[in-house]
């Protein structure tokens, strides 16, 4: 014991002591983390299904090993996140030079996708596409996603999603059509001026629980037409032009009645 | 031109005849009564304006009632209870004030309603107001002697503006914090007491515990009282003033044409209050407003996009993003001039400004008669293009409040809105002032021409000598008497600046001055027609109406194919 009291005053002791700590969080991180989602390893097949599609369609840009030219970025271990949300809301293949790749309608169904996003992922390891289970807002706290919401996404997106406007030209677009599970794709792979939220920023809790959040929001308003829940602009604008200008209608029709 | 008001004949009640007699006897109420009833009051839209503030003031006052029970003026922490609606909110930590609202808005029965109700009346009170105001600056009616009235008028405004601002920091969310935090900035850039008079405002550091209770009392007590007060004042001076009247023949500065206040007056009136109030209550009931459960409880760290105070505010906001940032260092002090300028001394600029406009008007233009009838715009050219100027920058500053929905709706670099509008700033109320007092010339042209030579027929006549003449429609006694018999005053004359001896008299600059700023609102004039004229015209007049001896051609309108048919006389 006493050698043991003795050793708790040595001088390499936190060292010691904070080496320790680290590598237990480090085996106890490693075993209750969440392994990089795959919702299933893709077949060979698909892989080379998606090496064809990709050839055919965004070597152009970014290369026929998707390495990168000067049209259009590396896709090496960007993570088949990254493809799927970019093909499935249409911002990929890209049109031509935008201040940003804008959403279309996609161009590739959602199996042409998961080939597209395979043979990305088998070039180098990244994000994977989220499982049905982590993306179900019903399994989310939509209170808890609001207050995440609120700090970490609103200043851009609007306090529920309505969008909001960047500089330059750029804009943060409205939320209302997104998919679940492009949700969590857009925050995990964080689209051109959006950064990304990797799982030490928001665990998957926390983006469930803001996927939660934004599907309570497209719930009818309880107060009846929302407006487009632009705020006390868009209000102002109708105050006067439904309120204002049928009132002034009405005081024109009183008058006109008597001359 | 008093309407007769032929009192019914039927025998009056009397529990209510001895009740009458009673007050009579006391206050003399058959009097005031009388007096108030046989009142005349005009008939015109733009005379209602003032009525739609005071019905929406009173809607105000009603649901406003109605949400005094519920809300509590409190900042302590609460936890909204978890199996109350809306999900998004259960569980998460806020001040009572803000889990008031909520449970007010989902809980309580017409709750929402009432907050909606509430809501729009507001952004209409204020809305009829500025109005009101429009049509009383446009028409001269603050002239002598309303300058005081309209001096009353513009507290209403301020007060207006207060209640508004006080009732949307209450429910202390997002958005009402953010309001707060920057109505904190603009006190804290104010030079030397800057700091002391936000702790003042806010009973120590910002945000503190003590301002929702505070704003509290100031919206459902002081302001609206204020209000009400100064609303007595406002209508008692109308009475006492009489109203202002458009002019039209028969219609002098001595007499007022109408309908008596009792019984026409009030039951349209009344009818009126019913249609407003049914305006207001519909827009509560079917359009959301201030869904504040959306913004979320305030919390310094966030700010969402489209953050922005309600429209009255929004040219502050505007001001303030336009700003560039400046800020200068005096001997150890900072003054953020990025705030100060465009929070406190534009705003104060504007506004004193507008409240002062009949007294600086008063003073240039020297006219000290009274005014009962109002001015058409056209014919006081420079105020006109005074106030569309004024407006333009007010639309500038509020356009730049909303910058940001303009970058994402018409998809425009926000950047570049910024800029435009701060080079708009400078230029689009001098372009709006020439343009507006271009367009008024216009007009008054017209009216000169009209007054001189008739409507056009469109009937075209040649004469035996060749001459083509439009033939003209002369007007009728009451359209011309529209036209001619305003005034337009010339520019101020002085005396020159030596006098006889060829000595340099005292007065002399001063007096150029104030010639100065006369000839800035007079120089520029089209004098209306005078009996003379007419008098020439007419006579060239019927000369233009078909002489009927003489031979000539006409062409007619229904003549399609544009032949000339020949007629002789
Ligand atoms: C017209 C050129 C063009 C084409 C065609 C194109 N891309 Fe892209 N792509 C770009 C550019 C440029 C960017 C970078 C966008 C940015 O970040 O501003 C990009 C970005 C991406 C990203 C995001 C990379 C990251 O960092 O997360 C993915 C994934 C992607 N592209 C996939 C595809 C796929 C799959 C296709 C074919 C279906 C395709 N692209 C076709 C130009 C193109
Ligand atoms: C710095 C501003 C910013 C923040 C913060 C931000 N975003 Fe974004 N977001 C953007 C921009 C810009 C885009 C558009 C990117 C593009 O077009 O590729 C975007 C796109 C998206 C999309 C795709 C929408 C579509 O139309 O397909 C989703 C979903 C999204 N964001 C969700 C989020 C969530 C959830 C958060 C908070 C965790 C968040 N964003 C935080 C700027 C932001
Ligand atoms: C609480 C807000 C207000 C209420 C309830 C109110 C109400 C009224 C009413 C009912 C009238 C008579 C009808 C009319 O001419 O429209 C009137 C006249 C008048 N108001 Fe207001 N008003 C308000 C605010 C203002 C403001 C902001 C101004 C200008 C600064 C103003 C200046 C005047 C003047 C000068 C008149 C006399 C007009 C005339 O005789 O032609 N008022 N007001």
């Amino acid at each position: 014991m006493k050698a043991l009291a003795a050793g708790r005053r040595h001088r390499l002791a936190p060292v010691v002591l904070m080496t320790l700590a680290l590598l237990f969080t480090g085996v106890v991180y490693a075993a209750l983390a969440p392994s990089p989602a795959q919702a299933e390893t893709p077949s060979a097949g698909e892989v080379e299904a998606g090496e064809k599609l990709f050839i055919a369609n965004c070597s152009t840009c970014h290369g026929m090993n998707a390495q990168g030219t000067d049209h259009g970025p590396s896709l090496i271990g960007v993570g088949a996140a990254s493809v799927h949300f970019q093909v499935a809301t249409g911002r990929m293949p890209m049109d031509a030079n935008q201040p940003q790749a804008e959403a279309k309608p996609p161009q590739f169904d959602e199996a042409e996708t998961q080939q597209l996003a395979a043979y990305v992922a088998s070039l180098g390891a990244g994000p994977g596409i989220p499982s049905e289970e982590q993306v179900d807002p019903a399994l989310g706290d939509a209170a808890n996603g609001g207050l995440i919401f609120r700090t970490n996404c609103a200043m851009c997106h609007n306090a529920v999603g309505a969008g909001g406007a960047l500089t330059n030209g750029k804009h943060a677009p409205p939320l209302y059509d997104s998919t679940p599970t492009e949700l969590y794709e857009a925050m995990l792979t964080g689209p051109q001026s959006m950064p990304v939220f990797n799982d030490a920023t928001l665990t998957p809790d926390d983006k469930r629980d803001i996927i939660a959040y934004l599907m309570e929001q497209r719930e009818p308003s309880p107060g009846g037409f929302s407006l487009g829940a632009l705020g006390p602009v868009s209000e102002g604008l109708w105050a006067f032009a439904i309120g204002m200008s049928v009132l002034i209608g009405f005081a024109v029709w009183i008058g006109a009645r008597s001359s | 031109m008093t309407a007769a008001t032929n009192a019914p004949a039927e025998k009056a009640d009397p529990r209510l005849a001895a009740a009458a007699d009673f007050l009579d006897t006391r206050v003399g109420i058959s009097k005031i009564v009388k007096e108030f009833a046989r009142k005349i009051f005009p008939d015109h839209w733009s005379f209602l304006l003032g009525e739609i503030a005071l019905y929406s003031f009173i809607v105000l006052l009603i649901s406003g009632t109605f949400l005094t029970m519920f809300f509590v003026p409190s900042m302590a922490e609460t936890h909204y209870p978890t199996d109350a609606l809306p999900v998004t909110m259960q569980g998460v930590q806020m001040s009572e004030a803000y889990a008031s609202t909520i449970h007010m808005s989902f809980h309580v029965r017409g709750g929402l309603l009432m907050r909606q109700i509430h809501h729009w009346a507001a952004l209409l009170f204020v809305g009829a107001m500025v109005v009101h105001m429009l049509r009383i600056f446009f028409t001269g009616a603050f002239r002598r002697p309303r300058e005081l009235n309209w001096l009353v008028g513009f507290t209403l405004l301020i007060m207006g503006l207060l209640a508004g601002f006080s009732g949307y920091s209450l429910p202390d969310d997002v958005l009402s914090g953010n309001g707060l935090r920057i109505a904190d900035g603009v006190a804290l850039a104010i030079p030397i007491i800057g700091s002391y008079v936000s702790f003042a405002l806010f009973g120590g550091e910002f945000p503190g515990d003590d301002i929702i209770p505070r704003l509290f009392t100031v919206h459902i007590l002081l302001v609206p009282g204020l209000i009400l007060a100064l609303i007595a004042v406002h209508l008692f001076l109308i009475v006492w003033h009489k109203h202002t009247q458009y002019p039209g023949p028969g219609r002098t500065q001595k007499n007022v044409v109408g309908f008596p206040l009792f019984p026409i007056y009030t039951a349209k009136a009344g009818g009126f209050f019913f249609i407003v109030f049914g305006v207001i209550a519909l827009m509560g009931a079917t359009m959301s407003i201030n869904s504040v459960w959306n913004y979320g409880p305030y919390d310094p760290s966030v700010v969402s996009a489209g953050a922005q105070p309600d429209w009255y505010m929004l040219f502050l906001e505007g001001s303030l993003r336009l700003m560039p940032g400046l800020e200068v260092v005096i001997g150890g002090f900072t003054l953020s001039l990025a705030i100060l300028i465009p929070g406190v001394i534009l705003p104060g600029l504007l506004f004193t400004f507008l409240g002062l406009y009949p007294f600086i008007e008063r003073a240039v233009t020297k006219d000290t008669g009274e005014h009962h009838l109002l001015d058409r715009p056209r014919n006081a050219a420079t105020r006109t293009a005074l106030g569309a100027g004024f407006l333009a920058v007010w639309f500038v500053l509020i356009g730049a409040g909303a910058n940001d929905l303009i970058a994402t709706h018409f998809n425009v670099s926000l950047n570049l809105i910024t800029w435009i509008f701060r080079i708009l700033f400078f230029v689009l109320p001098v372009v709006t002032f020439l343009v507006t007092k271009r367009i008024c010339f216009g007009l008054q042209r017209k009216d000169r021409e009209l007054a001189l030579h008739g409507h056009e027929t469109g009937r075209i006549v040649r004469f035996a000598s060749g001459e083509f003449i439009e033939v003209h429609q002369p007007l009728d006694e009451y359209e011309r008497w529209l036209l001619v018999s305003h005034d337009s005053p010339a520019p101020l004359q002085i005396d020159p600046p030596e006098d006889a001896n060829g000595v340099a008299r005292p007065g002399y600059k001063k007096e150029r001055r104030w010639q100065k700023l006369s000839q800035f609102f007079y120089e520029d004039r089209i004098e209306p027609v005078t009996p003379a004229e007419l008098a020439a015209a007419q006579s060239h007049g019927e000369h233009d109406e078909l002489p009927a001896t003489e031979a000539h051609e006409e062409i007619t309108s229904e003549d399609s194919a544009g032949q000339i048919e020949a007629r002789t006389h």
